[in-house]
């Protein structure tokens, strides 16, 4: 039987998660200490032995990327990523809810690493109950003197699913349009008003004071070798446990919605799961023996993302879905390039027509064709990743298209 | 310097150099839309994809810099495929009337459909639904036909500094706006028309000269601006030897002084060239009538009822006050001649027009 493993989440609920000192009575605030007695230098190593890779979507190693940052640059930035943009996703959330001090701990510890006093938290529109629960974490860590002379800042976006990407994140504190800038140059860089920025997500920065107070071969030792630890899971949708797991990052998509999930709502069969949040690919009862490490999902063609599941049943109508993802990515398209601003508006035109029983099989074919374009050729994320559940389901659900199609030749519909 | 190779040819080039740099020195013609050698970087049409080997997406040329070992290629297959899509999709929501356009034979879109054999777009949904009336006497905007490269918004910050336009609302329901969308006449808009300098298509075209000619029927005959004297160099735009228009030089060597930019007057101001009202012969009024005369005699006449007030009132009873459309030069003689022969220091200039 497939079990939990809790590490950031250990004592949910057991501990006020404003409190620095009952942090501090489970063991917190340890890892920041020795971060602090550490060599810059060794401290990054450490991080990067520990083969903790951002939680954010895009998976990256966390001290390679606090490696690319100038040593000497006079103002460097230490940026959390709490945007949960992510329909589906509340992981950062709960991190924020019954563990906050781990995050501002492991921000301070990146600080130490980057030799930055000032960080910022960007947090989503949505929720103001967050923010206000981080002020108060703030100011209690600061009053036992936890944090030192770092010194966290909580800001707040205003629901553009599009400010979760790093560079518009970045845009948005200093007060611009929440749009995406290209890259390189990277926030690492040239991030928050131009100084060297590291933008992490929550996960990601909750991670490291375990990884400190440890170690690095503990953390390297959980879950999938090339993408170690645990990842915090969020189950929506049509299965039974609709609520959060924290599990190691090798347990298989089949073992978490089975397993702790429970399986499928009301003995119903299972049609597909979305994974990593509106942009995913919906993958097919055929691939459920997979991983969730960042790597395997790659390997079927999907992506753990947000760590976001959504189980859909065997009434569920594919291409109806798929159809509501699209106008959801035309609403929050930048409108920045070409590829996603007008890409993003075609693909719910061509969806709603398939989906109000219109289109031909010319429309699946331009929607293959566009689809690719976006996933090459648009500026950022959004963009690229908005066509993937339309090109998933054609793939794996093309029957669902078919038998939608306006009747044309003897091959479409039944 | 470091090396890579662009359509097969090895080309070297300094760190830090943009792959759409490399590409020309390496002799690829790289389309875009969005880059403008003379504003910050968008990095936004995607229109200068090009394929690396090794890479899964596609590189923007104008904002990606060239690294060492690159295998570019720069009309494959997925690079055609996507300019031709990004194309049908700017067709898709555009007012597509090149036969009446003010910008046919000089629009980017045009001769890009033209390049890649783009007669038509796929997607046939929803059309324009951009353009707004704006009842200004220089500018026509016709957003119907904006591309959203941005590079009016750009320019109207990094060039003229008016901040006047940018964008407004998200996705494909972007545009190009003043604050709260109204009227450029309302906004701190100085109608310098850098805007339709820099705009790739014919979104943006001056009023003016609506109607008297196609770029490709006038001629260019490039001059100074007689406005003032910063000297800027223009274009006069020439049809049936009329002058139809005025348009920007942008070659540096050419336009030292502006580079392309002009102000209101110098780009909208040339139509009392052939305007009847224009004087042709010095006026003399006698009884409250003008009546024309030749130079000498007007300048004896002005010459002697100079002296004649010099001599009853004093020489600073007369003020000389000149024009900031004549040159520093004339300007320096007319002071000189204030002073010296006249007398007085009553100096002074209009300051601007
Ligand atoms: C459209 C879009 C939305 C994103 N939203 C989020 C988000 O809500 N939270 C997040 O942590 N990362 C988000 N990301 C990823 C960030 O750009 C960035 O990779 C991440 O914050 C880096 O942190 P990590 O390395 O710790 O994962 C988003 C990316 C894109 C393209
Ligand atoms: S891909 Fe979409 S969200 Fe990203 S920059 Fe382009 S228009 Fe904006
Ligand atoms: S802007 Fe260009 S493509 Fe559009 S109508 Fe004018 S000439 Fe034709
Ligand atoms: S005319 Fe000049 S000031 Fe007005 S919008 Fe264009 S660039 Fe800006
Ligand atoms: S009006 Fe012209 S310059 Fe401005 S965004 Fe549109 S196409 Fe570009
Ligand atoms: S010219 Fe490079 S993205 Fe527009």
């Amino acid at each position: 039987m497939a079990q939990e493993y809790r590490v950031l989440l250990e004592y949910a609920d057991k501990i006020n998660p404003a409190s620095a000192a009952d942090y501090i009575n489970v063991g917190g605030y340890k890892g920041l200490e020795k971060a602090r007695g550490m060599e810059r230098k060794a401290l990054i190593e450490e991080v990067k032995k520990s083969g903790l890779r951002g939680r954010g979507g895009a998976g990256f190693n966390a001290g390679m990327k606090w490696s690319f940052v100038p040593q000497d640059a006079p103002v460097k930035y230490v940026v959390c990523n709490l945007d949960e943009g992510e329909p589906g996703t509340y992981k950062d959330r709960i991190i924020c809810q019954k563990n906050a001090q781990a995050l501002l701990e492991g921000m301070a510890i990146c600080g130490a690493a980057i030799g930055s006093s000032q960080g910022y938290i960007y947090c989503r529109g949505e929720y103001p109950f967050v923010v206000d629960l981080l002020r108060r974490a703030i100011e209690s860590a600061k009053a036992e003197g936890a944090l030192g002379d770092f010194d966290i800042e909580v800001r707040m976006g205003a629901g553009a699913y599009v400010c979760g990407e790093e560079t518009a994140l970045i845009e948005s504190i200093e007060g611009h349009r929440g749009e995406p800038r290209f890259k390189p140059p990277f926030p690492g860089v040239e991030g928050l008003w131009g100084v060297p920025t590291v933008v992490n997500n929550v996960e990601t920065f909750a991670c490291l004071p375990y990884i400190l107070t440890r170690g690095a071969e503990w953390f390297a030792g959980i879950g999938a070798p090339k993408y170690p630890g645990t990842k915090i899971v969020t189950l929506t949708g049509d299965v039974v446990n609709t609520t959060w797991f924290e599990v190691p990052t090798d347990m298989t998509l089949r073992e978490v919605i089975f397993e702790l999930g429970g399986g499928v709502k009301n003995g119903k069969k299972f049609k597909a799961v979305q994974v990593g949040g509106t942009s995913g690919a919906f993958i097919p009862e055929a691939n459920l023996d997979c991983p969730i490490d960042f790597d395997s999902m790659g390997n079927i063609g999907a992506a753990l993302g947000s760590g976001a599941v959504l189980v859909l049943d065997e009434t569920r109508d594919i291409v109806d879905v798929v159809t509501r993802i699209s106008k959801f990515f035309e609403h929050e398209s930048c409108g920045k390039c070409n590829p996603c601003r007008e890409g993003t508006f075609r693909c719910r035109e061509i969806m709603e027509r398939i989906n109000n029983g219109n289109g031909s099989e010319k429309d699946i074919e331009n929607l293959q064709v566009l689809s690719k374009v976006m996933q090459k050729a648009a500026l950022c994320g959004l963009g690229q990743a908005a066509p993937i559940p339309i090109d998933s389901t054609i793939k794996h659900f093309k029957h669902e298209y078919l038998r939608k199609l306006v009747v044309t030749s003897g091959k479409g519909g039944h | 310097m470091i090396s890579l190779t662009i359509d097969g040819k090895e080309v070297q080039v300094p760190k830090g150099t943009m792959l759409l740099e490399a590409c020309r020195i390496a002799g690829s013609d790289i389309p875009t839309l969005c880059y403008d050698p003379d504003l910050k970087l968008a990095g936004s049409c995607r229109m200068c994809v090009v394929e690396a080997k090794g890479r899964r997406n596609l590189l923007a040329t104008c904002v990606t810099p060239a690294e060492n070992g690159m295998e570019i290629y720069t009309e494959s297959s997925d690079v055609i495929e996507a300019r031709k899509i990004i194309l049908e999709l700017l067709l898709s929501r555009h007012k597509l009337e090149c036969h009446t356009c003010e910008s046919d034979g000089d629009c980017k879109l045009q001769d890009y459909c033209y390049r890649y054999g783009v007669t038509d777009s796929r997607f046939d949904g929803e059309g324009p639904h951009f353009t707004k009336p704006d009842p200004n006497p220089f500018i026509m905007r016709d957003y119907d036909k904006c591309i959203m490269c941005t590079r009016c918004v750009r320019a109207c910050d990094e060039i003229t500094g008016a901040l006047a336009i940018n964008i407004k609302d998200r996705g494909h329901h972007a545009k190009i706006s003043t604050a709260f969308d109204g009227d450029l006449a309302d906004s701190t808009c100085v109608f310098c028309g850098q805007c339709i300098m820099v705009c790739p298509v014919g979104a943006l075209t001056s009023k003016v000269s609506a109607g008297k000619g196609k770029p490709y029927q006038t001629e260019k005959v490039i001059t100074t601006c007689t406005y003032c004297g910063t000297g800027c160099t223009l274009a006069l735009n020439v049809k049936d030897d009329k002058v139809v228009g005025v348009t920007s030089v942008r070659d540096r060597e050419k336009s030292p002084v502006n580079n392309g930019a002009l102000c209101v007057k110098g780009r909208f101001g040339w139509d009392f060239i052939n305007s009847d009202e224009r004087l042709t012969t010095p006026l003399i009024r006698e009884n409250g009538e003008l009546r024309p005369a030749s130079w000498d005699e007007a300048l004896d006449y002005t010459a002697s009822k100079l002296q004649a007030i010099k001599g009853q009132h004093g020489a600073d009873s007369i003020a000389m006050f000149t024009s900031a459309r004549v040159t520093n030069e004339e300007n320096y003689l007319a002071q000189k001649f204030t002073r010296a022969v006249l007398g007085t220091n009553n100096v002074d200039h209009c300051a601007r027009l």
